[in-house]
């Protein structure tokens, strides 16, 4: 029989505050294959780990189980320690007294009887424990990276100039994301196309670096370091090649749809370049609105393009690709909020969207960066900002805090300020968040030198009376009913996942929380990888966060991404599934049933077989298999009936 | 067909042309309004208190009383009725607890109250079983000409679970309306309160809101406005008296029900007893349009 | 004056009285001001709305109980179905009124309502009075 010391950690309060480990290690002392037994008070602490080693020699020990945190914490802690002295990682076991019984329970009685069976199973568990070794396999030495704004960008030439080959695919025509729609940044107020356009050239440029523009990610096979993706490209319809950008193609297209970049306040056509800035700089043609498609009823762009650039007929390409790693930057979109009439966003045409607001700014906007409004051209004098429109309202639209509207609406009110002299910004805001380096600088300067008059309190409704948007709001501070006659209402519309985030998450097998952001292995410790071996998160698919945020996590993702490929094979978890050849029938449940298509069926044998480097170990396929001839390597049932006997027989 | 009705007090005397024109508008369309017997006050008001199942009473015994009659639905025309019935049927059916202890406080009735009968609001009903499209096929008298605001209040939106549409933005009024040829208009303040029962204690409070919305109304173009609430009737028209005292510029307003101005259009006609109750005369306006 | 405050003073049993009430949580409020600044009748109360919900979370209750505020709430629901937070502002209000009611504390008394307007007031108007405001 094997013997096994038993270590119980105290976790300083967290665990001996309801959990008696005195008791519990002299009742255990004597359950039979514990050969040694101790508590102390920080296990995981280099006088706790130096603790074990001295017992293993001592006390000649070849199993170890460490009563502490959950495992996803510290077992590879343990298991490096036992490693050290030369006892297989698998002869570890951890049983999770704090997470799944002190910290969940209050009576001390209860807990501590909870914790004494916890750790009987895994001592029970460790007696069948096999000594395994880890399954090895290549690497592929290229990075997906989903999503070319920001994040996506940064973390791509991060990669790229570590000297490793990255695929950026973007769903839109252009890289650039939102960023490229912004005006200016704040703090600094440096010009966002300034500093974005040159990093949008860099990734056209870069040897490492394919970019894939106006495509999708279909699906995605394999296994960490050797994923298999396929990337549909949508039809330019136009061959970039050819195209001179010449724009006589727009000039006599007949079809006028509102532009995305601009955020609907101009017009585009149907054959367009998002923004002549674009990469890669081509026009394309928008299927759902030319008049050129099923039937063709139009071909005036055609007949105008001199180099001959356009063909209807280009059909949409798929391409495979091999890669090990991924970083999903999906970004986000601002709420639609199309529910908001209290607001009038959407029947007014000067209640606008901070995005909006941007690109009235932007010297590259709809009105060459000329303070106007939409509805008839004059120039706003007064103007409302309204701070958490539809953002913290758990009750009607989004519970979180969208981060960026502080500051956001801020620059505004400054950047409008720059621009009509004699004008009046006001913002109602509930709180204003100014946590980032030099932003409460940014808030106070504004505030005393700028003239933008805060009110504290939100906004209960805007409307229409003639030429004036009239809005109703609250000094909290003063108790005063406020009512502002405005020429123009910004909202400070919060931000959620970008569109169809959901079905990439879905082909991608990643998780989202409940407000469909991606989610991180650990919020403090893992804050730029998903728990899914492979796959890294930057920029706000993971959550609302500025430039800066942005930038640092997608640096952060590509340093991981670059630790991972200077490894020349990658190694897989050996606790993966087996098959028992005489109990098997081939009946092959398990080949249908296992979601990393690690299953197969020998046909000439008739039984399923394991590609180990597949198996991630979920054991799917041995809940499923009849005849019980599937099993987990180190959960065997036998191992699983066991621990569940020495809990329930107590 | 028949529709079983619940009329409340007020529409037995202040807004008495409120339900005449209804009945004559239903019969127009093919409905008959039949009233239910032995109904008492729905209690005017929902209480909101959490422990107080006494100030439920007079709701759930009208609505015991439909279950008595096996009538599965009420239907309702003055608002307050219709949001008081509504929010005291969901507040004693939630939970089994207060329906018996409701149940055990009408112990001298005969049957226990089940929760079974559903309260509709005429709109409701106009809108989704007769449908406007099918209004639209039985005006005589469109009303082209005549600019009207649809004045909601509170009572058919709020709370929103009991909103009769969006409650923020709603629209049933106004198709209504437009669907019986008039023009129609969105005005701000139309979702506002008329300051309620605080017409007796605080009446300065309904001045000032009479004078408000009628004002809002009328920057919007307005020539008249509707609703569909005696109270708030009384005090956007019946007030104007003291708000034209109060605020030596205020002009009036005529302040119709919805039933009334249907009645017009659909060839039902104007009653000259309709005149009666209302303190804003509507009449000139009719004429002048050529409506009656 | 400055207001002391303790641990007993917060959550007295007058603040536990109004949560029973209303079935809402006080503290639930971030003090947007939504409430106050939708409220039809605002002009007339001397503590805002979100200022009751405020001081009730200080355990100020004497000042709210004793405000103009919950008598000229109407009961109207704005403030209800526009909190970011679903507080239902006017279950507060009629819990304090009720609080005063019970101990027959109301600002209608039924003998002093004109003879003019009783003639012409509709029932709706008196009743629904009557049970808001009557002690």
């Amino acid at each position: 029989m094997k013997r096994i010391g038993v270590f119980i950690c105290h976790c300083g309060i967290n665990i001996k505050g309801t959990v008696d480990v005195e008791k519990i290690t002299e009742e255990i002392a004597d359950y039979p294959g514990v050969a040694y037994i101790e508590n102390y008070i920080f296990m995981c602490s280099e006088p706790g780990q130096k603790l074990i080693r001295d017992v293993i020699i001592e006390h000649k020990l070849d199993g170890v189980v460490v009563a502490a945190c959950s495992p996803t914490l510290h077992e590879t802690t343990f298991q490096d320690a036992l490693e050290e002295m030369n006892i297989n990682r698998h002869q570890l076991e951890v049983a999770n007294i704090r997470e799944q019984c002190s910290w969940v329970h209050t009576d001390i009685e209860e807990s501590t009887r909870k914790a004494n069976l916890i750790i009987k199973t895994a001592i029970e568990k460790l007696k069948l424990n096999e000594s395994l070794t880890p399954i090895f396999a290549p690497l592929t030495k290229r990075t997906l990276v989903i999503g070319g704004g920001i994040a996506g960008i940064q973390a791509a030439l991060d990669i790229a100039d570590g000297g490793y080959e990255v695929l950026l695919v973007e769903r839109n025509p252009s890289i650039g994301g939102h960023m490229i729609q912004l005006s200016e940044t704040f703090p600094t107020l440096d010009c966002s196309q300034c500093i974005m356009t040159p990093k949008m050239v860099a990734i056209n440029k870069h040897k490492n670096i394919k970019l894939y523009a106006n495509s999708e990610i279909e699906s995605i096979e394999g296994f960490f370091g050797n994923f298999k993706v396929r990337i549909k490209r949508k039809p330019l319809y136009v061959d970039p090649d050819k195209c001179t950008l010449c724009d006589d193609c727009t000039a006599v297209c007949p079809v006028v749809v509102p532009s995305e970049y601009d955020e609907g306040l101009t017009w585009r056509k149907a054959i367009y370049i998002p923004f002549p800035q674009s990469i890669p700089a081509t026009f394309t043609i928008d299927t759902e609105n030319c008049l050129g498609f099923n039937p063709i009823a139009c071909t005036k762009c055609q007949d105008a393009c001199e180099p001959d650039a356009i063909n209807y007929d280009m059909k949409p390409e798929t391409f495979e690709e091999e890669i090990g790693a991924v970083i999903v930057a999906t970004g986000f979109d601002l709420n639609p909020v199309e529910n908001m009439a209290e607001y009038g966003y959407g029947k007014y045409p000067d209640v606008l969207n901070g995005l909006q607001f941007e690109r009235i700014l932007s010297a590259t906007g709809p009105t060459g960066g000329e303070m106007f409004r939409p509805s008839d051209g004059k120039v706003p004098k007064e103007v409302v900002f309204i701070q958490c429109s539809g953002s913290r309202d758990p009750e009607r639209h989004l519970p979180y805090c969208s981060r960026i509207c502080c500051m956001y609406t801020l620059k505004h009110a400054k950047l409008y300020k720059h621009k009509v002299h004699d004008g009046q910004p006001y913002i109602f805001y509930i709180d204003i968040r100014s946590g980032g380096k030099r932003y409460e600088e940014f808030v106070q300067q504004a505030v005393s030198e700028d003239g933008i008059v805060y009110i504290r309190g939100k906004v209960s409704r805007v409307y229409r009376e003639g030429e004036k948007m009239i809005v109703h709001g609250m000094d909290t501070l003063t108790g005063k009913k406020i009512e502002i006659e405005a020429d123009m209402v910004v909202l400070a519309m919060g931000i959620i996942p970008s569109a169809d985030t959901d079905k990439l998450v879905n082909i991608l097998r990643l998780n989202t929380d409940e407000n469909g952001f991606l989610v991180e292995a650990h919020p403090k410790l893992r804050p730029v990888e998903s728990i899914q071996s492979g796959f890294y998160l930057a920029g706000t698919a993971q959550g609302p966060k500025d430039i800066p945020d942005a930038v640092s996590q997608a640096s952060g993702a590509a340093a991981k991404v670059l630790a991972l490929m200077s490894n020349d094979e990658i190694s897989h978890s050996p606790i993966v599934a087996i098959v028992n050849e005489d109990l098997c029938s081939g009946c092959g449940i398990c080949v249908d049933t296992c979601p990393y298509g690690a299953r197969e069926l020998d046909i000439i044998e008739k039984i399923a077989t394991v590609n180990d480097v597949l198996c991630e170990g979920c054991g799917a396929c041995i809940s499923v298999c009849p005849a019980s001839a599937a099993q987990q390597k180190n959960l065997t049932d036998e191992q699983i009936f066991n621990m569940i006997r020495i809990y329930t027989n107590a | 067909m028949k529709l079983p009705y619940y009329p409340g007090c007020t529409l037995k005397a202040n807004a008495a042309n409120f339900e005449e024109a209804a009945m004559r508008v239903m019969k127009d369309l093919g409905y008959e309004l039949q009233e239910m017997k032995d109904w008492v006050c729905c209690g005017t008001v929902f209480s909101m208190t959490n422990d107080d199942l006494m100030l439920q009473l007079a709701s759930i015994r009208n609505l015991l009383r439909a279950e008595e009659q096996n009538l599965n639905e009420l239907v309702v025309l003055c608002s307050m009725c219709y949001n008081t019935l509504q929010r005291a049927k969901k507040f004693i059916t939630e939970d089994e607890e207060s329906l018996d202890k409701v149940n055990d406080l009408m112990y001298k009735e005969n049957i226990r109250y089940k929760g079974s009968v559903d309260v509709t609001h005429l709109l409701t009903v106009l809108k989704d079983r007769i449908t406007f499209d099918r209004i639209k096929e039985k005006v005589e008298k469109p009303l082209s000409l005549l600019k009207i605001g649809g004045y909601y209040g509170c009572l058919l939106l709020r709370p929103k679970e009991f909103a009769i549409d969006d409650f923020e933005d709603p629209t049933i009024i106004e198709d209504l309306l437009s669907s019986l040829g008039a023009e129609s208009i969105v005005f701000p303040y139309r979702l506002e309160c008329c300051g309620a029962y605080q017409t007796i204690t605080k009446k300065d409070v309904t001045i000032k809101r009479t004078y408000e919305i009628i004002n809002s109304a009328r920057k919007s173009g307005c020539e008249a406005i509707v609703t569909s609430c005696p109270l708030c009737a009384f005090n956007l028209d019946q007030r104007q008296k003291e708000t034209a005292e109060e605020f030596i510029e205020f002009e009036q307003m005529p302040v119709f029900y919805f039933t009334e101005l249907m009645s017009v259009a659909l060839g039902g006609g104007w009653d000259k007893s309709w005149s009666k109750l209302h303190y804003a005369d509507p009449e000139p306006i009719l004429k002048e349009k050529g409506l009656i | 004056m400055s207001y002391k405050m303790t641990r007993d003073i917060i959550k007295n049993s007058l603040v536990q009285k109004i949560e029973e009430l209303s079935g809402q949580n006080v503290f639930d409020c971030y003090q947007c001001g939504n409430c106050s600044s939708g409220c039809p009748v605002v002009d007339y109360m001397d503590i805002m709305p979100n200022q009751v919900l405020r001081l009730a979370q200080l355990g100020a209750t004497e000042d709210i109980l004793n405000s103009e505020t919950i008598w000229i709430c109407s009961a109207c629901l704005q403030c209800s179905t526009r909190c970011p937070k679903g507080v239902e502002v006017a279950k507060v209000m009629e819990a304090l009124r009720s609080i005063n009611l019970r101990k027959r504390i109301g600002t209608l008394d039924p003998k002093k309502i004109e003879i003019e307007d009783l003639q012409n007031l509709p029932p709706i108007a008196l009743v629904g009075a009557f049970r808001k405001l009557t002690g």
